[in-house]
């Protein structure tokens, strides 16, 4: 009753190909950018912010990028840390380097350093396919972890490549309590996100989209592998860069190599695909899954052993988080194997029939 | 020239144990196409119990000392991976058939969660160590010819030995036996398969259960190498580059590709490491794959990618 387009009628162009043709979604994006903004802030203690909305809000960045690749391009990666530890590494030399660096210059040039390289890691795509690119993008991965340990120049010469930033401003805004982290990450994210939608219904997605489909079929009607694969690699990369930048500058404030480790590639790949492959929603909803779960079973483990009089000690927590965490990604991908934005969608067209399914 | 040999010895070795886990992913590639991340679990799985078992079964039956309480171990260590592959099968490839190979290869991720996590509750999460008699002390070859001789360690010289035997019976397997031709024929073509009357689960399970077998092989033997502890279950991500330089469906390319990756592995730490501040044996393995890669996209081996339109 409330959701459906009946008695919409587009009289442009311009209207029919925004970005959301239906009113109701149009207002549920404003209520959530508006919830996001303004009430969150209001509501949330230090803790949240910390603990979750800004590794929320950052890894859905990350995510977005990885759902590029993956998702839209359908080139599977495991290389996704590595990206995040070039943003992040890349962003730190500039900041440090050149005098008087803008913050958000330093993120921004962090994320195009990182999609220079996942140019270079992308060229076996164009050879290589499936899961034998699934392992050699490993190579990233395994090679960015040596560099930024073994090569002082790129880590200014710190033990162990350890390193911190303080001091973050963008125009004399203070970027320093969790509030103004939080708004800051968001901001970008929204933006992010924007171009993301656009560039995915856009002439350079369908490509992408084509190449995932069917590479020898999209080859043959015309569309260039090496510039639609390469590409997706680029932007991919430049989302994951830029969200690396962010975990180490915003969230992390001082970090080394293992932040970006192989665990954190998987994490992303298991965002994209228990958010839903090929979805920019499943994304946020990947993310939200992946940050909440351990987190939440941390909490609730001691409080049910609590509950049935039975003290866990701390390994056992741990052993049952990984359990916990392990088998419920199995139930998800067998209940659910195209992804919580599949749920989302079937949600939005049962209630545009709603109540009248027949 | 002695130093170079021993160096390229001792890769090959390495090389072989690296084929032994390496082998795990095949099986079960070959015969489900499943990509079995959990594969390392499998082995940390299965080294655990082994060393577990080891400790216990003798105080159990009062075996002290004797061979026969760590060959009960491998038993029931052995038994025990086939209890996993059948749960394994029941509780999850069964319900994921002809899902996309981006969807199995994550399951397999969680399945590596769950075993890891199951493992260490039962098992404890220490380091423990396995030994089954394996002669620690190395030996000399060839005094005659080179200054110094060879020096050679027994224990990495009997788990190659070990490591061949194994790929020879798993050859014999899929070559001769009925289950072997089952199994290859479920590889061609799933479908086919079933509808000449092979039962895809069943099958499933045995290959799950070889796999496991393998895993426990490997366990013990890197297991007796390293000690049994948490990082046992990375030895995954070393043989990763292995399985796809050798390819994919391809049992003597994971040997081959072992081989290679064991010297290069070890020629490059020995001769490029100490230039670029050492360390590179993990990345340069992947490296080497992927220049081998982009000549053979389908790997040494595999077989031959033909696209469709």
């Amino acid at each position: 009753m409330l959701y459906r387009e009946n008695g919409q009628f587009k009289t442009s162009y311009a209207a029919d190909q925004q970005i959301f043709p239906i009113t109701q979604d149009r207002w549920a994006i404003i209520g959530i950018l508006v919830f996001a903004f303004v009430a969150v802030p209001l509501l949330v203690d230090e803790y949240m912010f910390r603990a979750i909305l800004i590794p929320f809000v950052i890894l859905s960045l990350a995510a977005l990028g990885v759902n590029i690749l993956v998702g839209f391009c359908g080139q599977i990666t495991l290389g996704a840390g590595a990206f995040m530890a070039v943003g992040a590494y890349a962003a730190y030399n500039f900041h440090i380097r050149v005098e008087g660096m803008p913050l958000l210059v330093s993120l921004l040039l962090g994320g195009l350093t990182a999609a220079a390289v996942g140019i270079v890691f992308g060229i076996p795509s164009l050879r290589v396919r499936g899961l034998y690119l699934a392992v050699a993008t490993l190579a990233a991965q395994f090679f960015t972890d040596w560099v930024f340990l073994r090569v002082p120049w790129f880590t200014d010469n710190a033990s162990s490549g350890s390193v911190s930033v303080s001091n973050l401003q963008v125009m004399g805004w203070q970027i320093n309590n969790p509030l103004n982290k939080y708004l800051f990450c968001l901001a970008i994210l929204t933006v992010f996100a924007l171009m993301a939608k656009n560039m995915t219904r856009s002439a350079i997605g369908r490509q992408w989209m084509a190449i995932r489909d069917m590479d020898v079929a999209a080859e043959v009607i015309g569309i260039r592998p090496l510039f639609a694969k390469l590409s997706a690699f680029a932007v991919s990369s430049f989302f994951v860069g830029t969200a690396g930048a962010l975990w180490g500058f915003v969230h992390l404030a001082s970090w080394e190599p293992a932040a970006f480790s192989v665990d954190r590639s998987f994490q992303l790949l298991f965002m994209v695909i228990i958010g839903g492959l090929g979805s920019i929603m499943g994304s946020f909803f990947g993310a939200a899954f992946i940050v909440v779960l351990p987190i939440a079973l941390n909490q609730l483990l001691p409080a049910i052993g609590d509950l049935v009089g039975v003290e866990i000690s701390t390994a056992g927590i741990s052993h049952a988080e990984l359990i916990i965490f392990g088998g419920l990604i199995v139930f998800f991908l067998i209940k659910e194997p195209h992804g919580i934005a599949r749920l989302w969608s079937t949600g939005k067209e049962k209630l545009r029939l709603w109540p009248f399914p027949h | 020239m002695g130093f170079f040999l021993e160096t390229l010895i001792g890769g090959l070795m390495a090389g072989m144990l690296y084929s032994l886990v390496a082998l795990g992913f095949v099986l079960i590639f070959k015969a489900s196409g499943v990509f079995n991340f959990a594969q390392g679990a499998m082995v940390l799985f299965a080294a655990l119990a082994m060393a577990r078992f080891a400790e216990w079964i003798p105080g159990w039956f009062g075996l002290e000392g004797s061979y026969l309480g760590t060959a009960a171990a491998f038993v029931v260590a052995g038994a025990l991976m086939f209890v996993v592959a059948w749960l394994i099968e029941r509780l999850v490839l069964r319900h994921l058939v002809n899902q996309e190979g981006a969807t199995l290869l994550m399951a397999t991720l969680g399945i590596a969660y769950v075993l890891e996590g199951v493992g260490s509750s039962l098992f404890g999460s220490s380091i423990y160590t396995i030994d089954v008699g394996m002669p620690k002390d190395p030996v000399f070859l060839f005094e005659g010819t080179f200054a110094g001789g060879l020096l050679i360690n027994k224990e990495d010289f009997i788990a190659a030995l070990i490591a061949a035997v194994l790929v020879g019976l798993l050859t014999l397997f899929f070559q001769k036996t009925t289950t072997g031709r089952a199994l290859r024929a479920v590889a061609d073509d799933h479908q086919a398969a079933q509808s000449i009357g092979i039962p895809l689960n069943r099958i499933w399970v045995i290959v799950w259960c070889v796999a496991g077998l393998v895993a426990l092989v490997a366990g013990v033997i890197w297991g007796s190498k390293l000690g049994v502890q948490f990082s046992l279950s990375t030895v995954a991500l070393r043989a990763l580059p292995v399985v796809i330089l050798g390819g994919l469906t391809s049992v003597p390319g994971a040997i081959i590709g072992g081989l290679i990756i064991g010297v290069g592995e070890k020629l490059s730490e020995v001769y490029i490491g100490p230039m670029v501040g050492g360390g590179i044996e993990i990345w340069f393995a992947y490296v080497l794959a992927l220049v081998f890669l982009l000549f053979r996209p389908q790997g040494l081996f595999g077989e031959k990618i033909i696209d469709r339109v």
